[in-house]
């Protein structure tokens, strides 16, 4: 889509939009469309609209080679004609207006410029070779998008090639620039001044330099400013002016660095940054800060003796009343640095914890969740943008290294995987990051692809976690690459199981370990897997829309359910269950598309070690897009219902049945009880699944579950709304034993009487009236103490808070008032003294009597 | 991206609707395209003063959504917001306003009949005459506190045992005092032939003993 505009700001000009392959004209008075011309049929890749008060030339090519111009009466819309010129050769890239009329564009071997100049629609163009121009052009020429008016810029190699087009098409080099990152556009600073900024590398400097289009020896502005390297390159770079008190232009640079912040650079300096990658989180994994260590080392006292009297003059100058507006800033930074909450050590509590976030650029952060300071950011060397990886992404990170029993004294470590390029063929690197100070420990670019990353529940003596990374070619990688973890895998080479899912062809598979690798290179850290089993779903009528699976790391506290009457139902737990939503394929879209009647949700429940189906279910009527939460026995799910044209969320709980008959007591006695036999993947045990729907009225972005330490502590879902919001809804009111009248009974044990629908409390907003605006996930980490879980949601923004799903049932609340309590005590002991005065009295007077 | 492919006809005739209407909708095939239709609105929300909580609605913050997410509009300042290029169907428009609660309304684009929308709150399933989009509630994130009384002290825990034992000390002798002397010397004296009740007597094992 092209949008173009006059650069006069009449009331009485047109505004041109291009969009969807049809020029529109809107007037500039009241925004009504006046003609709109439809070019869809052309097929021409619309590049350039050139407005004139009376006609207005759209240019094009069709194809890579042929170069079309139409024009276009500016009043009526009509076509007054149409005009092309083929080019002897295909075109590359994208073509640049270097001027009114004039466009550049280079030919598909790189070698050649094109100039093509529209005069009153007669085409003409002009071709000269690169190598005419500079004398090293042997890598690739590109044009850059940097819009500068009678010039445009030819980036070869690291050098940038500037290219004067004059009146007549004819080609002058003028400046040969090296180690350029960027160029902006021109500025027009006034009536026939256009000045531009590049900026260029110095060593560990760079350099911005501001320059007039017209006048290219001199410089308007040169300046020296070092950027932290883990910011990376320049990518972009805007200017703006600003007039000194001595009448000269003055220029401000906003700076787009790699890592995706940004700078904003005027006299030298950096005036601010901000962080802008962070608005695009991609995963996001926690770690336990360092325990405290007792006593303070003596060098440290030292080196902030100074700091440390200063903050104490501060303070004493806050208390005197004395402190400036600025000092009380400071001050207010000093009590919140010294503060409880965003200490740099471990808490009892386990609420002070270390957010650890990859953002797409591939930058590491590590956010302290008592007050969302950067603790650390590292840009991963192995993922910067060079040669070799053109489009490094940031995909997954895992904790690598949690010490905690045998090597304490170790910081714990981070696994980050990353890939050049979307496609999953891509080449991939890992990076191993320490977590308390984001010093990169080692960086591998890897040989094999990344299609999954499984984390096995076992460790090494270091406390490393064992991880199979699964390739595209069907081999399984193991990592960390020591004979240690093949000991460790070849005792538990039986017990890996894991499962794909090929959404194109509706197919799940069931896979364990078979060999390793035959290949030339002997790698006894590569292995071959087997297929154990496939699902394969009718693609006619069935596509998988989505998977959830439980949590690696949940714990749960009790098999056992009581139910009402004393009965025991047990949970079918299995960290080996899958969740998958299937959608009829005309009913996979988007809402809107679909009438009720070619609409179904199918639901089902798969153990993933013997693919045996555990539960299925339909939903006529019902369609995607499915968000799904799977915890402990229970899946709850939110999908679109088009019959009642609502969205509703389904509970399924699962109940082991083969132990559901361990009630009779003389079972107990006779010792016939299976309650001692092991549970295994392998046994087949009857189940039984019970469900219950109910309406819920908001569209919803993603769904979570509390986690707290031990799993005691009753369950919320966490879920994050359309507008932007995070609801916590108990987990009693998605219980399939509601009902409609409950009996005294359940209504004591917390049955809630069935709605239709899920009721929306506007004080369970866990953001309350904040939003986290382009909310994309929620993390729940438990904490140390019980009844509490650190919930983390990303977005564009970022929101982090603690809640407790059953109150701080095992502590006392903030708002708890000791003074009551000590009001209270000193009454009492003031009541007993009073009163044992009294009494001694009256004992005396009795004594009397 | 929203396009503009609709007709000058369409925008006189929409402009002509506002201007002749306090609010209305209206939806008209677009000449040309296949499946364009434009889906009309207005979201009031009532001002309901400064209220302690509810922060001022912003109109700019204010979302329009259909389908779940497909698209998102914004609204103008007084309160209008379309889409554009909606095809024939049943769609569903949500309203993301903070501290107002909407219900999602379904939204009918009839292909036979051109012209011819029909919306309904899924809520509580009111067909909307006009399609003007008001909030059911308002929406409070916090919980008052509750300001301090002497009251909440009694009630509590602590002030009821404190009310319990101011009792117990002051009450007790004065209905001591009320008894009948010789009843009280009776009632002493039964005391003193059963025997002083002890905690140890209480026990099964003691009271065998006994």
């Amino acid at each position: 889509m092209v949008g173009q505009k006059n650069l006069k700001a009449d009331k009485d000009d047109l505004i041109l939009v291009f969009g969807k392959g049809c020029l529109h004209a809107i007037s500039g008075i009241d925004g009504e469309v006046l003609w709109r011309k439809d070019f869809a049929s052309e097929s021409i890749e619309v590049s350039h609209i050139i407005q004139s008060p009376e006609v207005i030339y759209v240019a094009g090519f069709v194809g890579s080679s042929k170069f079309y111009v139409y024009e276009v009466n500016a009043k009526s819309g009509e076509l007054l004609k149409n005009n092309h010129v083929a080019l002897p050769f295909a075109t590359s890239g994208e073509s640049l207006s270097v001027s009114g009329d004039k466009f550049v564009v280079l030919d598909d071997v790189r070698s050649k410029i094109v100039t093509i100049d529209i005069n009153n629609g007669n085409i003409n163009y002009n071709q000269k070779q690169v190598s005419d121009l500079i004398k090293d052009s042997s890598g690739q020429a590109v044009i850059l998008p940097s819009k500068l008016p009678g010039l445009f810029a030819l980036k070869i190699n690291s050098q940038v090639l500037l290219i004067k087009v004059t009146n007549e098409g004819e080609l002058v080099a003028l400046d040969q620039i090296d180690n350029t990152a960027a160029f902006s556009n021109a500025l027009s600073i006034s009536e026939d001044q256009h000045v531009f900024a590049f900026v260029q590398y110095e060593d560990n400097k760079i350099q911005l330099s501001v320059k007039d289009v017209n006048d290219w020896n001199g410089a308007l502005l040169k300046e020296n400013l070092v950027i932290d390297h883990q910011r990376g390159n320049i990518e972009k770079i805007f200017i703006n002016n600003y007039v000194r008190t001595d009448r000269s232009h003055g220029f401000r640079a906003l700076m787009v660095m790699e890592d995706h912040s940004l700078l904003l650079v005027q006299q030298g300096e950096i005036v601010w940054s901000r962080e802008d990658g962070l608005a695009s989180v991609v995963d996001v994994t926690t770690s336990e800060l360092p325990v405290e260590k007792e006593g303070v080392s003596v060098a440290k006292v030292e080196q902030n003796l100074f700091e440390w009297l200063k903050g104490h003059v501060l303070k004493l100058k806050g208390t005197l009343m004395i402190a400036s507006a600025e000092e009380k800033i400071a001050i207010q930074k000093l009590r919140l640095r010294s503060s409880e909450k965003s200490k740099m050590t471990r808490d009892h509590n386990g609420f002070r914890k270390l957010l650890i976030v990859l953002t797409r650029a591939g930058k590491v952060f590590a956010l302290h969740t008592g007050d969302g300071r950067i603790v650390w950011s590292t840009t991963l060397h192995a993922l910067r943008k060079s040669e070799d990886c053109e489009h490094p992404v940031g995909l997954n990170i895992y904790q690598w290294q949690v010490p905690h029993h045998h090597a304490l004294d170790e910081n714990p470590s981070l696994l980050v995987i990353g890939r050049c390029g979307p496609s999953v063929t891509a080449p991939t690197v890992i990076s191993f990051l320490d977590a308390y100070t984001g010093k990169e420990l080692n960086s591998l670019s890897l040989a094999h692809t990344v299609a999954r990353v499984i984390p096995l529940p076992y460790t090494d003596s270091t406390e490393q976690r064992l991880h199979l990374i699964i390739d595209v070619n069907k081999h399984a990688y193991l990592y960390p690459r020591t004979p240690e973890a093949i000991e460790i895998l070849k005792r538990e080479f039986s017990n890996i199981y894991w499962y794909s899912v090929e959404t194109d062809n509706g197919v799940i598979r069931g896979h364990a370990l078979k060999s390793n690798c035959i290949h030339e290179i002997v790698d006894e850290y590569c292995f071959v897997f087997r297929d154990l089993w496939s699902i394969v779903f009718p693609s006619e009528s069935e596509k998988i829309i989505a998977t959830v699976t439980r949590k690696s790391n949940e714990v749960v506290h009790t098999q056992a359910k009581v139910m009402t009457d004393h009965d025991v139902m047990y949970k079918y737990i299995s960290k080996n269950i899958l969740f998958v939503a299937n959608a009829a394929p005309k009913a996979s879209g988007e809402i809107g598309t679909a009438t009720p009647e070619e609409a179904t949700l199918v639901i089902y429940i798969i153990d993933t070690v013997t693919g045996r189906i555990l539960h299925r279910m339909t939903h006529h009527g019902c369609q995607g897009p499915v968000h799904a939460v799977f915890s402990e026995n229970w899946v709850v799910y939110h999908y679109f219902n088009l019959r009642a044209h609502r969205h509703e969320m389904s509970v399924i709980e699962v109940y082991d049945q083969s132990r559901a008959d361990n009630k009779d007591i003389w079972k107990f006695v006779l010792g016939k009880h299976n309650l001692t036999s092991p549970i295994s993947s392998y046994y087949r045990p009857e189940i039984s699944a019970k469900s219950q729907s109910y309406f819920f009225t908001h569209s919803v972005k993603a769904i979570e579950v509390t986690s707290t330490a031990k799993g005691i502590t009753s369950k919320q879902l966490l879920i994050g709304t359309i507008g932007d919001q995070v609801l916590a809804l108990d987990k009693r009111f998605l219980d399939p034993r509601r009902t409609l009248n409950p009996s005294q009974a359940e209504k004591e044990e917390g049955i809630i009487p069935l709605t239709d629908s899920l009721p929306i409390i506007s004080q369970s907003y866990i953001t309350h009236s904040l939003k986290v605006e382009g909310l994309r996930g929620i993390v729940t980490v438990p904490a140390k103490l019980e009844s509490t879980s650190l919930v983390f949601a990303y977005g564009v923004d970022l929101f982090f808070t603690q809640i407790a799903p059953s109150r701080t049932y095992d502590s006392l609340t903030e708002d708890f008032s000791y003074a009551l309590l000590l009001l209270t005590i000193v009454a009492l002991v003031a009541a007993l003294f009073v009163t044992y005065v009294l009494s001694e009295r009256k004992d005396l007077e009795e004594k009397w009597r | 991206m929203a396009s503009f492919t609709k007709s000058l006809f369409l925008f006189l005739f929409i402009q002509f609707c506002f201007s002749i209407l306090p609010s209305s909708f209206a939806q008209s095939p677009t000449p040309g395209s296949s499946d364009g239709y434009t889906i009309y609105g207005r979201v009031k929300i009532p001002s309901f003063g400064t209220k302690e909580f509810s922060l001022p609605a912003k109109v700019s913050n204010v979302k329009v959504i259909l389908n779940g997410g497909q698209r998102v509009s914004f609204l103008r300042p007084d309160g209008y917001f379309s889409f554009h290029n909606v095809p024939a169907g049943t769609h569903l428009i949500e309203v993301a306003a903070k501290g107002y609660f909407f219900s999602p309304v379904r939204v009918d684009v009839s292909a036979r009949n051109p012209g011819k929308i029909q919306a309904a709150l899924t809520e509580n399933r009111r067909g909307l005459s006009e399609f003007v989009l008001e909030p059911l509630k308002e929406e409070q994130y916090y919980e008052i506190r509750e300001p301090f009384s002497i009251m909440s002290i009694v009630k509590s825990p602590m002030g009821l045992m404190m009310g319990f034992m101011l009792i117990v000390v002051f009450l007790m002798p004065k209905l001591m005092e009320n008894m009948d002397p010789e009843e009280m010397k009776r009632a002493q004296e039964e005391m003193r032939n059963q025997g002083v009740p002890s905690l140890a007597s209480l026990l099964p094992g003691a009271a065998r003993s006994n």
